[in-house]
């Protein structure tokens, strides 16, 4: 078996004294999409935030062959993760041409930058129109793209994507994960997706991991989950 | 009274409150650059531009001409703005901003007691930095010294939005005054953000204090403190998260300022400090958010 892309080896997280992971251990192999699901304070976003620095963690984190466990957020930004982080991190005072450019601010390679714009368009044409609006202004489903579009304006080779769908129509979602979608299949891109809506995190997934206070509880293909009988009572509610 | 009107003395006097606005301008930049980043006030913004003036004196009282002084200030400034915050403020970054404020007031006292224990008192001066002969525009006399003093301080203004504005550098600071955590998650380096914030507060500083000494007969160590209260009340009257609104601010009040000591006999130039401090309490009363700042509204 090749080296995974990530893997998260007994991690655990903490706020000030609470702790939020108790030993998660999960991988993403290259080009794979893998959703997270849980309830309400399982842990699911802060597994992202250690992923990508954002809170206290110990534990072994690895991508792409460097230890990143210890390393702060810019650092590990600058590696290729791109985390849509959860409120979708949206540079509200600023347009939505300045949100893209910051999307490639640790880059140097201005020709690759100009090339990804257009790429980037081409998935969501309708923000060449709203280059010169403040970011703020923009709705919610509109804010959620713009800060997907802003991920892969670094070129990561994986993006981490913080609850999707939250507060959003069902339509905006399912197009969202629809690009997704298109995203790995095209480029191959890799996701490590937190979804609350598990009949969409399992249809847009290859494998999955059921977490339960701060622990992994179930894991294994998106296939066999979603036929397995305590998942699909707890999770997907058939 | 009325018919004798005097015009040409009311446009001199507008220019007079420009220059001084001007020069406020430039101080009250210096706090709104550093209100928007952290939330907070610096106390020692004037003191640090005062050490910063008396380092150009010290620079030309060593032989260079004013403005090679004036540039070379600049750069220390903007170096030792960095070395305050990795030094000072950085420690209590995460504290509550009464924390910080409280920090800010002891830099005060330390910078201000700094420059006592380095600068002897005796009576200084800086050079005239423009020619003192007036200069005639349309048949109305105006001194090239006010005229440069407001084109160098909106110059030092406009250098400053154009970093902003147009350079990678000044995009990435902006985006870490609005969101830090997803500023990070850019690769932004935040931390840096705030310090590049400083260098630059402290530059806009020294541009202030060095515009503001040669204007006066002499200087010593208090010579920034009234044009604190100034730049504050002027950044209050025109928004204080707003940048647009400190420099349009800062220009009514020195006009207004000018004007009122002008016209009104009983103020005249001593009572030219309460009129600002009346300015920032009525705005506060009336408009707290000032004339160009925004509410700040918070999803709960």
């Amino acid at each position: 078996m090749p080296e995974p892309l990530l893997q998260l080896d007994d991690v655990e997280a903490r706020y000030g004294p609470v702790k939020a992971l108790h030993g998660v251990s999960l991988t993403v192999g290259e080009g794979e999409v893998v959703a997270v699901l849980g309830a309400n304070g399982a842990g699911k976003t802060t597994t992202l935030r250690a992923v990508s620095g954002t809170v206290k963690r110990s534990g072994e984190i690895v991508f792409a062959g460097n230890r990143i466990s210890r390393r702060p957020p810019e650092a590990v930004a600058r590696l290729g993760i791109a985390h849509v982080p959860e409120g979708r991190g949206t540079l509200t005072d600023l347009s939505v041409r300045e949100n893209l450019r910051l999307g490639a601010y640790v880059r140097r390679d201005r020709a690759g930058i100009r090339e990804d714009e257009q790429r980037v368009l081409s998935y969501f044409p309708w923000l060449e129109d709203r280059a010169r609006q403040t970011a703020g202004t923009l709705s919610g489903g509109e804010q959620q793209m713009l800060a997907l579009a802003r991920a892969l304006m670094l070129r990561p080779k994986l993006v981490l994507l913080d609850e999707p769908s939250l507060g959003l129509a069902p339509m905006v979602v399912s197009e969202i994960f629809r690009i997704v979608g298109e995203l790995n299949e095209r480029e191959g891109l890799a996701v490590l997706v937190v979804e609350q809506n598990a009949v969409l995190a399992l249809e847009a997934s290859s494998r999955a991991y059921v977490l339960e206070v701060g622990k992994v509880a179930v894991e294994g293909s998106s296939a066999e989950l979603r036929r397995n009988e305590s998942v699909r009572r707890s999770y997907l509610g058939y | 009274m009325l018919f004798a009107f005097d015009w040409t003395e009311l446009a001199q006097q507008i220019v007079v409150g420009l220059a001084s606005g001007g020069v406020w301008a430039t101080l009250a930049l210096a706090l709104v650059l550093i209100y928007r980043s952290t939330g907070v006030l610096n106390f020692a913004q004037g003191e640090m531009a005062m050490f910063s003036t008396f380092i150009a004196w010290s620079l030309v009282h060593h032989g260079l001409s004013y403005w090679a002084a004036f540039a070379l200030t600049i750069g220390i400034s903007f170096l030792g703005g960095i070395l305050v915050q990795r030094a000072v403020i950085r420690p209590v970054e995460d504290a509550p901003v009464l924390t910080v404020v409280i920090v800010t007031l002891g830099l005060f006292f330390v910078v201000n007691g700094a420059a006592r224990w380095i600068w002897s008192p005796e009576v200084r001066s800086l050079p005239n930095a423009f020619s003192t002969r007036p200069i005639d525009v349309a048949g109305v006399a105006f001194s090239i010294q006010d005229l440069g003093t407001i084109a160098v301080s909106l110059g030092a203004v406009g250098l400053l939005w154009l970093f902003f504005r147009f350079t990678k550098l000044g995009l990435a600071s902006r985006a870490a005054a609005v969101n830090p955590e997803a500023s990070r998650l850019l690769g932004v380096r935040v931390s840096w953000m705030l310090a590049l914030g400083w260098g630059l507060a402290a530059a806009m500083g020294a541009v202030s204090g060095m515009l503001t000494a040669p204007a006066l007969a002499s200087f010593d160590q208090n010579l920034m403190q009234p044009v604190l209260l100034y730049a504050f009340a002027g950044a209050v009257l025109g928004g204080i998260d707003s940048p647009f609104g400190a420099v349009v601010g800062t220009l009514i009040l020195g006009v207004l300022v000018n004007l009122i000591g002008t016209y009104v006999d009983w103020i005249g130039t001593e009572l030219r400090l309460p009129v600002a401090l009346a300015v920032i309490l009525g705005v506060l009363l009336i408009r707290p958010t000032g004339l160009f700042g925004r509410e700040a509204v918070r999803r709960v």
